[in-house]
């Protein structure tokens, strides 16, 4: 994905060099750049280096950059946590099954809306683009769907979570784009609307559908906030509830109130630093691959939606 | 419009009799609905699921504000018993603590949008000026990152960071200062909040920017330096002008996430002890309904937050297409 500036002939042109003022503006860009790469990436580094490090330092605050009195302990004592696996293996499911629904769902919407010649397609459009503005809000939302007896089951997360708008209408582009006369061609030879979406739309769209499943697989991974509504039972939770309650106890938010003392919330410091790493261990072994499709799904979509 | 040629044969008779323009229109709608629908049948069986997923899960809730003005038990209809009329919305209005949180709302939206919306510009601007390729990637790279963490990863590095034993307080002791438990500090809320926010967004926000730039004319520049523009006045002439309809499309549409500050996040991470500069509408709706189980005067708050939250987004995309020309629709 990158930008061109490179290409721009500027710099070679004969009689432009740049001026004095514009290298000491390089050199300040280079280091307020390297400030942001330092500034987003040490809570990573600290994290890991405070999982692996002994209680002692933690509490008497010299754990940096590096683990100090170096040990796995806590690693042990969390993977040997029956229900943080339990939690684990809960999230994956809830992933992909959430994933599979949504990713029908977009994808047929996004055909149907990408056809231009359908009569009321405006209408079908405005229908997904007026819940991007205005929504029913946490209330209605919460009866709504312990109503629909969804509680404590994966549609709780799924369901209501089906369609992301902003990927319906990326979706909706990438549709768009792809050559008409293929499938005039399909039809011709015989083949229904569901034969050309299988068999000549989506094998054409590997790209989008995989940008697709990225986009909802992370957002369902990370998401916690219906699990943690509509779950009762710990052995149902996903991996980000066994984090968010490991953590909660530290602030004491929902505790009844409670202050939690601050040399109490130490005693586990290292164990929450081990969750915290191995929740995201997922996402930041698969990040660097696929870092790149996010990217251009959305300039796809900022570009032609 | 592309003409459906195959599946649609054009009429052989197209030499119609005039008709009266009313009654032609009227039959006409009719008729090709009907030839729409038995042309493209198929086509709408597609958009059956998704169609009822918005019903169900988006407009339904909608309607469900009802409960706004009726009075809702648990395990009674999802509609609500009976009317109250505006008793809850009154109940609201002499409310103390929902001005409160209506405060508070509205200065973390504001101090947020202040922040988070014009930093992602200026990294992107940085970003361009940067002539070694793999530098710049790796910057990127390293800068989108915290947008693909789950908030409760945020929320749990964010509290280890500003734990009594953390990085911010060896700093601060090492500066001389007194170890600090941020997170109890109601003063310290908003900062925390807005830092945090942009820790996560910035790198992630240059992305539409940092298209947007490569799209503009590279013989604009050419035509500035010409004129005798420096690099400087090339930014302000040539570069932030070509971007910007995406400024005015991103500005619009963080309006509209305006009142619905990140409520996630402040729900891991405030606390009682903050609750005084960190609770906000939706935190406090979460607390009377759910907690509280008084969801008809939550509702009656939420209703309210949303209908704010429609007209700056209505009222942002009006004015934009007045004065920049540039609207989301």
């Amino acid at each position: 994905m990158t930008v061109d500036a490179l290409k721009r002939p500027r710099r070679r042109k004969p009689g432009i060099r740049p001026s004095k003022g514009y290298r000491a503006f390089q050199v300040v860009n280079a280091i307020i750049l390297t400030g942001v790469v330092v500034v987003t990436l040490y809570p990573f580094i600290n994290i890991v280096a405070r999982s692996m490090s002994d209680q002692t330092y933690i509490i008497s605050g010299q754990v940096n950059l590096l683990p100090k009195g170096f040990n796995l302990e806590a690693y042990e004592h969390v993977t040997s946590d029956a229900m943080f696996w339990r939690n684990y293996r809960n999230t994956v499911f809830y992933t992909v099954v959430a994933t599979g629904v949504a990713l029908i769902l977009t994808t047929t919407y996004a055909y149907v809306l990408s056809k231009k010649h359908i009569k009321g397609r405006t209408f079908l459009v405005s229908i997904a683009v007026f819940t991007m503005f205005f929504n029913g809000g946490l209330i209605p939302n919460y009866v709504l769907v312990t109503s629909l007896g969804l509680k404590n089951s994966v549609w709780a997360i799924a369901l209501p979570n089906a369609i992301s708008v902003f990927n319906l209408l990326v979706m909706k582009a990438f549709f768009e784009s792809l050559p008409l006369d293929l499938e005039e061609a399909a039809a011709v030879d015989g083949l229904n609307t569901y034969g050309i979406l299988l068999r000549i739309v989506l094998p054409l769209s590997k790209a989008i559908v995989a940008t697709m499943v990225l986009f909802y697989a992370v957002s369902f991974w990370n998401s916690w906030f219906s699990a943690f509504l509509y779950m009762d039972r710990q052995e149902l939770f996903p991996v980000t509830v066994y984090l968010r309650n490991l953590i909660a106890g530290s602030t004491g938010a929902e505790m009844a109130g409670a202050i939690a003392e601050a040399d109490e919330a130490q005693v586990d410091a290292t164990i929450k630093s081990v969750t915290i790493v191995l929740t995201t261990l997922p996402i930041l072994t698969v990040y660097p691959f696929v870092q790149r499709y996010f990217v251009s799904g959305i300039m796809l979509g900022a570009v032609k939606g | 419009m592309s003409t459906p040629k195959i599946l649609d044969p054009p009429p052989t008779t197209m030499a119609e009799p005039p008709l009266p323009p009313v009654a032609r229109k009227v039959r006409k709608g009719r008729r090709s609905w009907r030839r729409a629908l038995r042309r493209d049948w198929q086509l709408y069986s597609l958009a059956i699921l998704p169609l009822l997923f918005f019903v169900i899960f988006r407009y339904l809730p909608m309607l469900g504000n009802v409960i706004a003005f009726r009075r809702f038990r648990p395990g009674g209809g999802i509609f609500g018993e009976y009317w109250v009329g505006l008793r809850y919305v009154k109940m609201f209005l002499g409310d103390p603590t929902f001005w409160n949180v209506f405060t508070n709302t509205l200065v973390l939206g504001g101090l947020t949008l202040l922040v988070c919306f014009p930093l992602p510009i200026v990294l992107a601007l940085l970003l361009n000026e940067v002539r070694t390729r793999y530098l710049k990637r790796f910057v990127q790279s390293v800068s989108y990152l915290p947008h693909f963490l789950s908030i409760v990863i945020v929320a749990g590095m964010l509290m280890q960071m500003l734990s009594v034993d953390g990085v911010v307080n060896q700093l601060v002791s090492a500066l001389g200062g007194e170890p600090t438990a941020f997170l109890q500090k109601p003063e310290w809320f908003r900062t925390i909040y807005v830092s945090s926010e942009l820790w996560q967004t910035v790198g992630w926000g240059t992305i539409l920017y940092l298209a947007a730039l490569t799209t503009i004319d590279q013989d604009l520049y050419e035509a500035a330096r010409i004129d005798g523009a420096n690099r400087w006045r090339q930014t302000w002439h040539v570069t932030l002008p070509g971007i910007r309809p995406t400024m005015v499309t991103l500005l619009i549409l963080n309006i509209g996430t305006f009142m619905a500050v990140g409520f996630e996040k402040i729900l891991l991470i405030y606390n009682p002890l903050t609750y005084e500069t960190a609770d906000v509408i939706s935190t406090y709706v979460y607390r009377v309904g759910i907690v509280s189980g008084n969801l008809s005067y939550a509702a009656a708050i939420g209703l309210f937050e949303s209908i704010i939250g429609l007209t700056l987004v209505l009222s942002a995309n009006f004015i934009s297409r007045r004065t920049v020309g540039t609207s989301l629709w």
